[in-house]
């Protein structure tokens, strides 16, 4: 029999591309598009990102020019508890979240999929860039062909069951071609730019968004402080601070400043100078295995702590609650609640996230 | 084209192919207005005076005029409230109407509402019945009319509208009967009902849509709501929709007809599909009237799924059916009829609706009864609360105990 795939469909050219090339493969093609907020906006913000309806109606779309089934899964619920809340409580612990990381572990490749199967799929497909391989013990998680759309740093969190079920079908193509597909298969999608915003975020505002959403959090001030001890002025708010940040601090002590930590208990900024934000050693808390199992530590890797990041050589090694991950170099702005991802080669090893620097 | 087992005859139906060949000519040669003086209009004033006196016969109408014909059911529903209302706005500005009605009933009352009318909506008991007693006690000085629906789409119960009507004419209010769920399928007079308006939409009863009528009793007041030209006699504008006006006739002719025999095979697959499913599936049961429901619908709760689940896990299968009513289908709010007859908001949300039809076969249904177990089990799956059932920590609501 013929296999089902659901794939979910985001109304980006992707997700789009990803459809038409299960379709073109031969599969039993069928679209979701998950429904993340409230589309309506009582307050006349623009929303976009997949929570947008404008970005239902091009998925739709996609999906009737391809001639696939398409269906909308109301998931404003559980995106609200598990990605909203928790991108929240990160910048009120004083970290960086990454939601989308987020998204994809606690509803994507988790509620969605398990939904998609007891639905009736063999598999789910994304619009990801990245590559699913089945080796003698297992399947493995490997970076994109095209290094410049690699995604997988975003799916660290895969597991075995989850990488037997799903299916990347952009992983060995390059965005030209991805358009390309697009426009051969006439898809309203094929010249729609990429988003890079969080979806649920309006404006690209994230900081306007935490003072509205988490206000009592959010205002109280505190002091701004020196590495080296000084107390330099007042901050706005911890929230609206990130590691590594330069402008916006509102004080000048000649040398550009940087923000090297983040200290809730104490409502405290410290700043320093450029070399104050390089650290070399930090500890990842939830750490999780691509195999299934952690690897004999001391472990060489690539560590990657931002998606933006290049990745940099290091030792991995036993940390109680975790993984402590040294650095050959030290590396700039070791942020804490954002992702490190460990890589050897093209392999994604696992991942986890960073919890403080040492 | 899919080949699909299609169980959402509420929804919608598939217009008989004696339908569609009554209707072609006049989307082909015969193109001409009916309001038209030359012949090329006149062809098209028969296919519509006939369709009136097939349509009069099913619905026990002597007179054909008594009958308008519409843009379809919501429009009959809308125009007999409010042009009603209108109409009486001196006499009185209260209208009585049920808490299962359709939204087309609902959304003109409450838009009524807002214009300074009040409404009093009468409960029912939990198979949906409403008791013509507290029709009866509804009724003030006010009032200026009744609107109940015959059958309810979602859950099939058979409102007792004889009694209601007969309440009705005792006290001098006009009364609306909602029969878009059973016209052509079960017989409906409108003496039997003693109604004095009745909407009916053609493509419930395998006619096309965009098309409807709304029966008027002579001497009952009421504006009309499409105002222009002097089509219908004045009562509704509009050039007519001849090829859809000539497919509800086709499908009405056809509904006499074949009433009885339809009734007898459908019910026999509904009675089949439900009591399988009843056996089969543990904690699920039927919502409606065990008595008085049409014999099409069955609608059901299954605990711990999700009613948006189960449609797309059958849609997979090729199995098409709703939850609640199709005009709700989007949107998770559990219908405001479950709620009405007291089904528990967990059950209400995990309730699935099945509504057969007249092609419908014995192999559709075996294969349904072989899918859908099946299908509830995979979603069942995933939920904790039935993982807790499972495991002897919850009650299940409708078997009262844990497993």
């Amino acid at each position: 029999m013929t296999k089902k795939v659901v794939v979910a469909m985001s109304g980006g050219v992707d997700s789009s591309v990803a459809a038409a090339l299960l379709k073109e493969q031969g599969y039993d093609v069928y679209g979701i598009t998950m429904k993340l907020s409230d589309w309506q906006d009582t307050e006349g913000r623009k929303f976009g990102g997949c929570c947008g309806s404008k970005d239902f109606y091009d998925a739709r779309s996609v999906a009737q020019t391809l001639g696939i089934p398409h269906y909308s899964f109301d998931y404003v619920e559980k995106f609200r508890g598990s990605v909203i809340g928790y991108f929240k409580d990160s910048y009120l612990k004083g970290e960086t979240p990454n939601p989308c990381i987020a998204c994809n572990q606690h509803v994507k490749f988790d509620y969605l999929l398990e939904q998609a199967l007891a639905l009736g799929a063999d598999y789910l497909a994304t619009g990801h860039y990245a590559r699913v391989k089945k080796a003698p013990d297992g399947f493995e998680l490997h970076k994109a062909k095209d290094p410049s759309k690699d995604q997988s740093y975003v799916l660290y969190g895969l597991g075995q069951h989850e990488l037997s079920k799903l299916m990347f079908p952009l992983g060995d193509l390059p965005k030209t071609e991805v358009r390309e597909i697009a426009r051969r298969h006439n898809l309203r999608t094929a010249d729609k730019p990429d988003s890079y915003e969080i979806c649920f975020v309006p404006n690209e505002d994230y900081r306007q968004f935490i003072s509205e959403e988490v206000p009592e959090h959010a205002r109280p001030a505190g002091p701004i402080r020196h590495v080296d001890g000084r107390v330099l002025g007042q901050h706005k708010g911890l929230p609206f601070y990130t590691i590594g940040q330069r402008t916006g601090l509102g004080v000048t002590v000649g040398s550009p400043l940087y923000v090297t930590a983040i200290e809730p208990a104490t409502q405290t900024l410290v700043v320093g100078n450029k070399t104050d934000v390089l650290t070399q050693t930090f500890v990842a808390r939830g750490v999780s295995w691509v195999a299934g199992h952690a690897p004999v530590l001391p472990l060489s890797a690539t560590v990657k702590i931002r998606s933006k990041h290049n990745g940099a050589s290091a030792e991995l090694l036993e940390h109680a609650g975790g993984v402590q991950v040294h650095f050959q170099e030290a590396q700039s702005a070791i942020t804490p609640g954002q992702a490190a991802v460990f890589y050897q080669g093209d392999v994604v090893v696992g991942g986890g996230t960073i919890d403080h620097a040492q | 084209m899919k080949r699909y087992i299609y169980l959402d005859h509420n929804a919608t139906t598939r217009p008989r192919p004696e339908v569609v060949e009554a209707m072609l000519p006049h989307l082909r040669g015969h193109y001409g207005n009916a309001s038209s003086i030359y012949q090329l209009g006149q062809e098209e004033r028969k296919a519509i005076d006939i369709a009136r006196e097939q349509l009069s016969k099913l619905i026990g109408v002597q007179n054909a005029d008594e009958i308008v014909f519409t843009g379809g059911g919501s429009e009959s529903i809308n125009w007999a409230i409010k042009g009603v209302a209108f109409a009486n706005r001196n006499k009185g500005k209260h209208i009585v109407t049920t808490t299962i009605e359709h939204s087309a009933v609902m959304k003109t009352c409450k838009y009524l509402e807002t214009l300074g009318w009040q409404v009093t909506y009468v409960g029912v008991d939990w198979h949906g019945r409403v008791n013509p007693a507290h029709v009866r006690e509804a009724i003030t000085k006010e009032t200026v009319l009744v609107s109940v629906m015959h059958a309810n789409n979602e859950i099939g119960t058979i409102v007792s509208v004889e009694d209601i009507g007969k309440i009705c004419r005792e006290k001098g209010v006009p009364i609306h009967v909602d029969a878009l769920q059973t016209v052509g399928k079960i017989p409906v007079s409108v003496e039997t009902l003693q109604a004095d308006l009745v909407s009916i939409g053609a493509h419930k009863f395998y006619g096309p849509k965009g098309v409807g009528a709304l029966y008027i009793r002579p001497g009952t007041r009421i504006q009309s709501l499409i105002h222009g030209g002097s089509h219908e006699k004045n009562r509704r504008a509009g050039t007519e929709n001849v090829a859809g006006i000539a497919g509800l006739g086709m499908a009405a002719e056809l509904a006499a007809k074949d009433m009885k025999h339809d009734e007898k095979h459908v019910r026999h697959l509904r009675d089949k599909l439900e009591k399988h499913i009843l056996r089969e599936i543990e904690c699920t049961r039927v919502n409606g009237d065990p008595e008085h429901r049409m014999f099409n619908t069955s609608n059901m709760s299954i605990e711990a799924v999700e009613g948006e689940g189960l449609i797309i896990g059958l849609d997979m299968q090729g199995i098409c059916v709703s939850s609640g009513s199709a005009c709700s289908s989007g949107q998770t709010e559990p219908s405001h009829v479950l709620k009405a007859i007291g089904v528990p908001m967990e059950l209400a949300k995990g309730s699935v609706r099945f509504s057969l039809g007249r092609e419908n076969t014995e192999e559709e249904i075996e294969r349904v009864i072989e899918v859908f177990p099946k299908v509830v089990e995979r979603l069942r799956g995933l939920s904790p609360l039935w993982s807790d059932y499972k495991k002897g920590l919850r009650k299940s609501v409708i078997a009262g105990k844990a497993a």
